[in-house]
């Protein structure tokens, strides 16, 4: 085994690198690399890349593979010999793929907005201001973190039935609009502010609300990232509840859709590819777009535990 | 001083614990309470005492679930606590384009279980990758039938769990290696100890806390499976049905003619008991080694 472990933390304690760097280059101490372990390093990542992204290209390239092509020669091949797009169009001809895209979006939207102003209200409340029962509330929301959301999804079922909502949109998205976690998630990053810095907004005469808007959140920008990016890929990628709560085919969101799609055509795995490259490629954009907030929210939550 | 009245806290909590009354709490209550009924999807139903449960004892389909469930969470457990933890280890390193890496790995957690599941059928079919490569480097002779064969099914699934569930750990034992003490890889290097000894005596130890979190994370996320089993039996849950889950079982129940929500609650009780076991032992376990 040649992984060496580096315990220094670059990104977690950023004014540090700019003074360490220098004095690291000149010294050949612990944290210098040498040749062999870079080019051991590079191959294993190579190694691991192919394994977790090899998957993803695979069903790009059966997707763009023409008709006339054989997808199921021995030795594959990866670059199609006839690239065509038709396939995408297909799907759109036979499923209305691009309404599911509508659905999904509108029900990631809805959960991400309530997630970002429900769980950063109640998160400030409970972190920043005191009153009564404070403790047993919190307690509540540690409580529902024990149970697995599959053993009450019946019941939240029959819930979102009684409030008419079955069939809906808005039920698929209404139960995952504040989550427990994210409010715990959010009352950590609120906590980790000095509370000096709001009894000087307090002095001045600053309300809750101004201390909430021009005190809390922007410190707290990097979390809440992390549940935006979070709530849309969950809401985005969720399968079982949308099944659930879904019955009518032009309801479905994108999941539910690919699955109906999938057994519609069992027997041409390239227009399955481009269903599940329509699925796949917006949520890569986001998060690919979103990775520098959402790894820095990760770290900066854990050092402040 | 004081620094606001009574009922703003109030005010600013009442939406997030509306939700947790309404969609958490409340549920759960009433999984109880629809567990001694024979409510149905559409409509109402009546009490039936504990016919649920005596009908769970000898539930054949329940049997095979839990067998399942137990499988998959016996095999995915060293692998996700281990391969992570290495993952993590090379990714923490600084290097050129390490931040490419790190987003790449991750993405098969980004993807949902559905597309990855149908992108996994399609490589595992009689007819796809694997086996094309199997065949013409003359491992076999015939196509595996991964996908319908009870117990190449079941580890088709299994596989395609932990291959998603990488990166996602990864990332919690990246966080996790930044609490690791660097004076003590340092002191471990300075007296001469090999990256090996160094990865066993300072940083497993390092990591033992969030190794016992993962390890039940990953637990109750196995006995929970439900998409890749559903996707890659094509909704069918394999030959009999023998390749079901709880949460497959729970959503059968939800709809159609024959779906009793009584029933599938009776189920999601199950399901809750099954899931608590590991977390109390794996608790349990926890408090015994921080003593030792």
């Amino acid at each position: 085994m040649s992984i060496v472990t580096d315990p220094a933390r670059p990104i977690a304690v950023p004014e540090e690198s700019g003074t360490a760097k220098p004095r690291r280059r000149g010294s050949f101490g612990f944290n210098s690399i040498s040749p062999t372990e870079k080019v051991v390093r590079y191959l294993l990542l190579v190694f691991v890349l192919l394994i977790t992204i090899g998957p993803f290209l695979w069903q790009l390239s059966t997707s763009l593979k023409g008709s006339g092509e054989d997808i199921y020669t021995r030795i594959p091949r990866l670059l199609p010999a006839q690239p065509t797009l038709s396939h995408y169009g297909e799907v759109a001809d036979t499923i209305p793929v691009w309404d599911y895209m509508k659905n999904s979006l509108l029900v990631a939207v809805l959960v991400v907005g309530g997630n970002i102003v429900g769980s950063s209200l109640a998160g400030f409340a409970l972190s920043r201001l005191e009153f009564r029962f404070r403790r047993i509330v919190l307690g509540l929301f540690l409580a529902t973190l024990v149970l697995p959301g599959e053993v009450t999804i019946i019941s939240q079922y029959v819930t979102v039935r009684e409030l008419g909502l079955a069939n809906t949109l808005f039920g698929v998205a209404l139960p995952g609009m504040i989550g427990a976690l994210n409010v715990l998630l959010m009352f950590n990053a609120f906590r980790s502010l000095p509370i000096e810095v709001d009894q000087a907004a307090v002095v001045d005469g600053a309300n809750v609300w101004q201390r909430f808007v021009y005190i809390g959140l922007p410190s707290v920008r990097g979390t809440i990232s992390v549940v935006a990016i979070f709530a849309f890929i969950g809401a985005w990628d969720d399968f079982l509840w949308p099944l659930i709560v879904l019955t009518d085919p032009d309801k479905y969101t994108l999941t539910v859709g690919l699955q109906y799609l999938s057994g519609t055509f069992s027997n041409n795995p390239r227009l399955i590819a481009a269903g599940t490259m329509i699925a796949f490629i917006p949520i890569v954009i986001v998060f690919a777009v979103c990775q520098r907030f959402f790894f820095k929210g990760v770290e900066e939550g854990a050092v402040k535990g | 001083m004081k620094y606001h009245r009574w009922f703003t806290p109030w005010v600013l909590i009442v939406p997030a614990l509306a939700w947790l009354l309404v969609f958490n709490l409340w549920p759960s209550v009433n999984t109880v309470i629809l567990s001694f009924t024979n409510a149905r999807p559409i409509g109402g139903g009546t009490f039936v005492g504990l016919k649920n449960f005596e009908t769970l004892l000898h539930d054949e389909q329940l049997r095979y679930a839990l067998l399942n469930s137990v499988i998959y969470m016996v095999v995915c457990l060293p692998f996700l606590t281990i391969f992570p933890l290495l993952l993590a280890v090379l990714v923490e390193k600084k290097l050129p384009g390490i931040t490419f890496f790190r987003t790449a790995f991750y993405t098969p957690v980004v993807a949902s279980a559905v597309v990855v599941a149908l992108i996994w059928q399609w490589i595992l079919d009689d007819r796809g990758l694997v086996n094309g490569l199997a065949e013409k480097l003359g491992v076999i002779s015939g196509p595996l039938p991964f996908l319908s064969d009870q117990w190449l099914l079941l580890l088709s699934a299994i596989s395609l769990t932990i291959w998603k569930g990488l990166g996602y750990y990864m990332i919690i034992y990246l966080a996790a290696l930044g609490n690791v003490g660097r004076e003590l890889h340092e002191a471990a290097a300075v007296d001469g100890a090999s990256a090996f000894r160094r990865f066993v005596n300072v940083t497993i130890p390092g990591v033992r806390g969030t190794m016992v979190l993962i390890s039940i994370l990953i637990s109750v996320s196995a006995l929970r499976v439900f998409s890749e089993l559903f996707i890659l039996s094509g909704g069918k849950g394999g030959p009999g049905g023998r390749d079901n889950s709880v949460v497959m079982l729970i959503q059968q129940y939800s709809q159609g003619f024959e779906g009793n929500l009584g029933y599938a609650s009776a189920l999601s009780i199950v399901l809750f008991f099954v899931t608590v076991v590991p977390m109390l032992v794996l608790a349990r376990l926890n408090r015994k080694g921080a003593e030792a």
